[in-house]
């Protein structure tokens, strides 16, 4: 009980901070991006991931398409080099690979949920998911702006130190996922692909 | 005369004796085991193996309700771990992390046994080239995060491809970390029982030792109050079939006993005629009891349930005496009476003993049951009861009941044209329905509830585990051939599982790979030094160190030096239930059992085709394919037609009877009319009222002429020769006979068991109208009086 009440106050802690930090105006701004993300009910752009992994000499390259359809449907399609997809559905993810597909429920992988729920709430515009995994810190106005995402839980937080988003308006340019070993992950965002 | 009747009470006392300690000795039983064939074919025998003990008898389902999900999760937890301690279960799942982390490091140490890509060439410089840029091109995919840590130690995805043969994972759904329904309303567990499915005593500890351990649990929470538990499964259907099999004979003889005990005291006001009629009804049921431990070894519930109509019809003979014999020196009822009662008991036992040859063990019990009852009840009243008579038996006089019924039976005569009408609806409502007279699925007669099956496959609807339906079965003289056997054969089936057709299968060899195969994988396994060379010319061109691989080259080592896995490394995993309950001895050997999983368990008909062709193809010899929905269907079609060759011939022999006995067509055709009379009006009736006529309805017809003859007879007898015997007397003897055994069938009627509940409800209305029929069919004489 004691411990759970101490986590509370960390945590409100750092809300409180994270509010203070923020200029009025910065506030105002992540509310109207939110909105504008909001009003978007789908997109379809192409993608550049480049992983950074310790344990190799360089980094791995990947591209393809993402997918997502308002509130909560987001695909990952990877065409590049090894065509395959992570499609989260209605809270269910499913991975297909080379003909074979698994799913599992998110609410059941809490080390997994963030990852997703972070491009997913962000797009929708869903400010309450955002703050119930992360510690949000939004910077820049509503032309260039910042989006740094904290893991609230310690199981997530000793995996993945941050994510961090760039967009302009209701644009995400470019995702970048620290993991806490130092492995990093830099999704940038090209052109809408027109349907 | 003194003598002759002590020698009469002296054998019978010794016959009883005789019978009581065989009956006592017996054993009763009160499993599904009366459903059972008694000689069954090779399909048949592999069903019943699996009926037995198969793993899909020994699964329990658990749904515990009320409360939220964090409690019910709590309580799932704690039964699990009360259960573990309690040691009746093989396996205990309910979805908890912790052992699906088990499982993971099973799979994950064992890998280079387990992987069916282990060989030579995979691990040639080319070979783990090829499968080290496979993996890092799984890195680079959306799942990479989750794939990251393994690389180091399993470059070659081994891991990754064990899991993958597993197929997809259909994980139930999780509600605060362990399986729960899909509207999130009741936590669910799997458990697997250690003993057989045959051994009910077994099975019913088991069942009741979650019952208790929930009850216990639930107490140390206090948020737990209004939780609920709900059990399915076969070992809980068995347990519930013997409780409701036991308290049903128990309430049937009961409520029977009462019924004609207070008949008889009505009809004949003297406490000593209802004990001495008593007499034969109690030697017949030690009788039957003692023959059927004889024929059978075990006697069945359903047996000693069925025996009730015994009462019923063994009453009968003293009835005839008591009240015939009335005012009559016994010399002439010898000689009037007896030898009617004779032919209805012979016809009886001719009925009763076409059922005795029936592969459908309750039916051959019943049969021989009802032979032993039914003679023995008849020899005590024609040898034992009279020698006990008192001269004077103070009975009430029943001449006008007698003549009563027949001032009745008079009017109701001038109707008899209507009989007509019996068979013309007969023949209307038997078209009518022509398409669906039969029923087809044992489960009509299974005791278990509608509702416990329709909750069981609900529950494992949402366990996604479905009933199987198919199952590959090898056999042979070792485990360790069996699994090399299941092996060959899962490779062979794999090709169809790629191609779609089917959607899964299941192997033990798959977690208990056959020794040689182990021992071949080893063996494909470069020793440390030469591995590192393969390594160094392998990475050429790829972005990664050697020495990254460190932990690979290790365990790869450590692999190359570790003992075989045999059953003992998979303790504590949930594969080691899986390997018992697919690995099992049978007929002197072992059987690898290979479920087959379609949509929902079941397959189209080209995909069981190509399953055999598959199956044929692999040469594993023994192998065979297992249906067992459709082996249960052949069961019961196999049932159903003996049952209808059986009522045919036990007809044909009464008819046969009849005609030795009574030597005139006409008296054969007269005593039959009725009889058949009867029964097309109980199948109108059945059928009319929307029932699917099962076995024991069949069954229950012949009965209708092999209890119904009885009374024909003596209308027979009254109208060949008028001058024997009251008239009004023996038209009142049978209304209290005929009484007395609808009151029998009809008590059975009311039985919750189908079997019961079947031959009840048709034999009752059946004897019934027999009696009826016979008075307005009987020549004029009989009914009029001379």
């Amino acid at each position: 009980m004691r411990h759970a009440a101490a986590r509370l106050a960390v945590a409100l802690l750092v809300l409180a901070r994270g509010a203070s930090s923020a200029e009025p105006t910065a506030q105002d701004a992540f509310s109207e991006v939110l909105t504008q993300l909001a009003a978007r009910a789908q997109g379809h752009v192409a993608f550049t991931e480049v992983q950074q992994l310790a344990m190799l000499k360089q980094p791995l390259t990947s591209s393809g398409e993402l997918l997502y359809v308002a509130p909560d449907y987001l695909e990952k399609r990877t065409l590049k080099p090894k065509a395959e997809s992570l499609i989260l559905d209605h809270g269910v993810l499913r991975a297909r690979r080379g003909g074979r597909e698994h799913a599992l429920e998110l609410a059941a992988y809490p080390q997994v949920a963030p990852f997703v729920e972070s491009i997913r709430a962000t797009l929708a515009g869903d400010r309450a998911a955002l703050e119930r995994y992360f510690t949000v810190d939004f910077r820049g106005d509503e032309a260039r702006w910042t989006l740094q995402l904290v893991p609230r839980a310690a199981s997530v937080a000793a995996s993945v130190r941050d994510i961090q988003m760039q967009g302009e308006h209701d644009r995400i340019r470019s995702v970048q996922i620290r993991q806490a070993d130092g492995d990093r992950t830099q999704i940038s965002i090209g052109a809408e692909i027109s349907p | 005369m003194n003598a002759r009747r002590w020698r009469a009470t002296a054998l019978f006392a010794l016959a009883v004796l005789a019978a009581a300690l065989i009956a006592t000795r017996a054993r009763y039983t009160a499993d599904l085991s009366a459903f059972l064939p008694r000689s069954p074919s090779s399909g048949e025998r592999a069903l019943v193996e699996q009926l037995r003990s198969g793993p899909a008898a020994r699964l329990i389902i658990v749904a515990i309700a009320g409360a939220d999900a964090g409690t019910r999760a709590a309580l799932s937890r704690r039964l699990a771990a009360a259960l573990a301690a309690s040691g009746d279960f093989a396996s205990i799942s309910n979805g908890d992390a912790a052992q699906l982390e088990r499982d993971r490091q099973f799979l994950f140490r064992h890998r280079y046994l387990l992987s069916e890509t282990v060989d030579a060439a995979r691990f040639s410089a080319t070979g783990l080239h090829t499968a080290i840029a496979d993996s890092l091109d799984a890195l680079a995919s959306p799942e990479g995060p989750l794939l990251k840590g393994l690389f180091p130690a399993d470059p070659t995805g081994e891991f990754l491809g064990i899991l993958e043969e597993l197929g997809p994972e259909r994980a139930p759904h999780l509600s605060a970390g362990v399986w729960s329904s899909r509207d999130d309303s009741e936590a669910l567990l799997l458990l697997q029982t250690r003993a057989p499915g045959a051994d009910s005593d077994a099975q019913q500890r088991a069942v009741l030792a979650v019952r208790q351990a929930f009850l216990a649990v639930r107490a140390q929470l206090p948020a737990a109050r209004g939780t609920t538990l709900q059990l399915s499964g076969p070992p809980v259907f068995a347990l519930a079939a013997r409780t409701l099999i036991k308290g049903e004979v128990l309430r049937l003889s009961g409520v029977s006993t009462a019924l004609i005990v207070l008949l008889l005291l009505l009809v004949y006001r003297s406490l000593p005629a209802l004990l001495l009629g008593l007499i034969p009804v109690a030697s017949g049921a030690l009788a039957g009891i003692a023959a059927v431990a004889a024929g059978f070894g075990t006697v069945h519930g359903i047996t000693l349930g069925f025996g009730v109509t015994l009462i019923g019809e063994a009453v009968d003979y003293s009835i005839y005496l008591f009240v015939q014999a009335r005012g009559e020196e016994h010399g002439p009822w010898r000689q009037t009476v007896w030898p009617t009662i004779r032919l209805g008991v012979l016809t009886s036992i001719a009925g009763f003993a076409a059922l005795v040859p029936s592969s459908f063990q309750g039916l051959a019990q019943l049969g021989l049951y009802s032979v032993a009852g039914l003679s023995a009840a008849a020899l005590v009243t024609r040898y034992v009861l009279p020698q006990w008579l008192p001269q004077r038996l103070a009975l009430r006089d029943l001449t006008r009941v007698g003549v009563a019924a027949q001032s009745v039976l008079g009017r109701l005569r001038r109707l008899r044209a209507l009989l007509l009408a019996v068979p013309l609806a007969a023949a209307f409502v038997l078209l009518l329905h022509r398409g669906h007279l039969l029923g087809h699925e044992l489960a009509a007669l299974s005791p278990v509830p509608l509702a416990d099956q329709q909750l069981d496959e609900r529950l494992r609807a949402q366990l996604g585990a479905p009933d199987v339906r198919f199952m590959v079965l090898a056999t042979a003289a070792t485990p360790e051939l069996a699994l090399a056997a299941a092996d060959e054969l899962t490779r062979r089936l794999a090709g169809l599982v790629r191609a779609g057709v089917i959607a899964g299968v299941e192997s033990p060899s798959r977690y208990l790979p056959p020794q040689a195969l182990q021992r071949a994988r080893q063996q494909a396994l470069p020793p440390a030094a030469e591995l590192q060379a393969r390594l160094g010319e392998a990475l050429a061109g790829l972005p990664v160190e050697a020495a990254v691989l460190e932990p690979f080259v290790r365990d790869v080592a450590a692999a190359q030096a570790a003992p075989l896995l045999s059953r003992a490394d998979l303790s504590g995993t949930s594969f080691a239930s899986v390997v018992d309950a697919l690995l099992v001895p049978a007929d002197g050997g072992y059987s690898a059992l290979l479920p087959l999983s379609g949509g929902g368990g079941d397959l189209p008909p080209q995909a069981v085709a190509q399953v055999r062709t598959a199956l044929a193809a692999a040469q594993v010899p023994g192998a065979l394919l297992l249906d067992l929905k459709g082996e249960t269907d052949r069961l019961y079609q196999r049932y159903l037609q003996q049952a209808i060759a059986l009522s045919l011939s036990g007809f044909a022999a009464i008819v046969v009877l009849l005609a030795l006995l009574l030597r005139s067509a006409q008296r054969v055709v007269r005593v039959l009319a009725p009889l058949v009379l009867a029964v097309l009006a109980v199948a109108t009736l059945l059928v009319g009222l929307g029932h699917e006529l099962t076995i024991l309805h069949l069954i229950g017809m012949l009965l209708i002429v092999a209890v119904g003859s009885n009374y024909a007879l003596f209308f027979d007898r009254a109208g060949n020769a008028p001058q024997q015997g009251s008239l009004p007397l023996t038209l009142a003897s049978l209304l209290v006979a005929n009484l007395a055994t609808v009151l029998a069938f009809g008590v059975l009627a009311s039985s919750r068991l189908p079997m019961l509940s079947d031959l009840g409800s048709t034999v009752a209305p059946g004897a019934l109208l027999a009696l009826v029929f016979a008075a307005l069919l009987a020549p004029g004489a009989a009914a009029r009086g001379a």
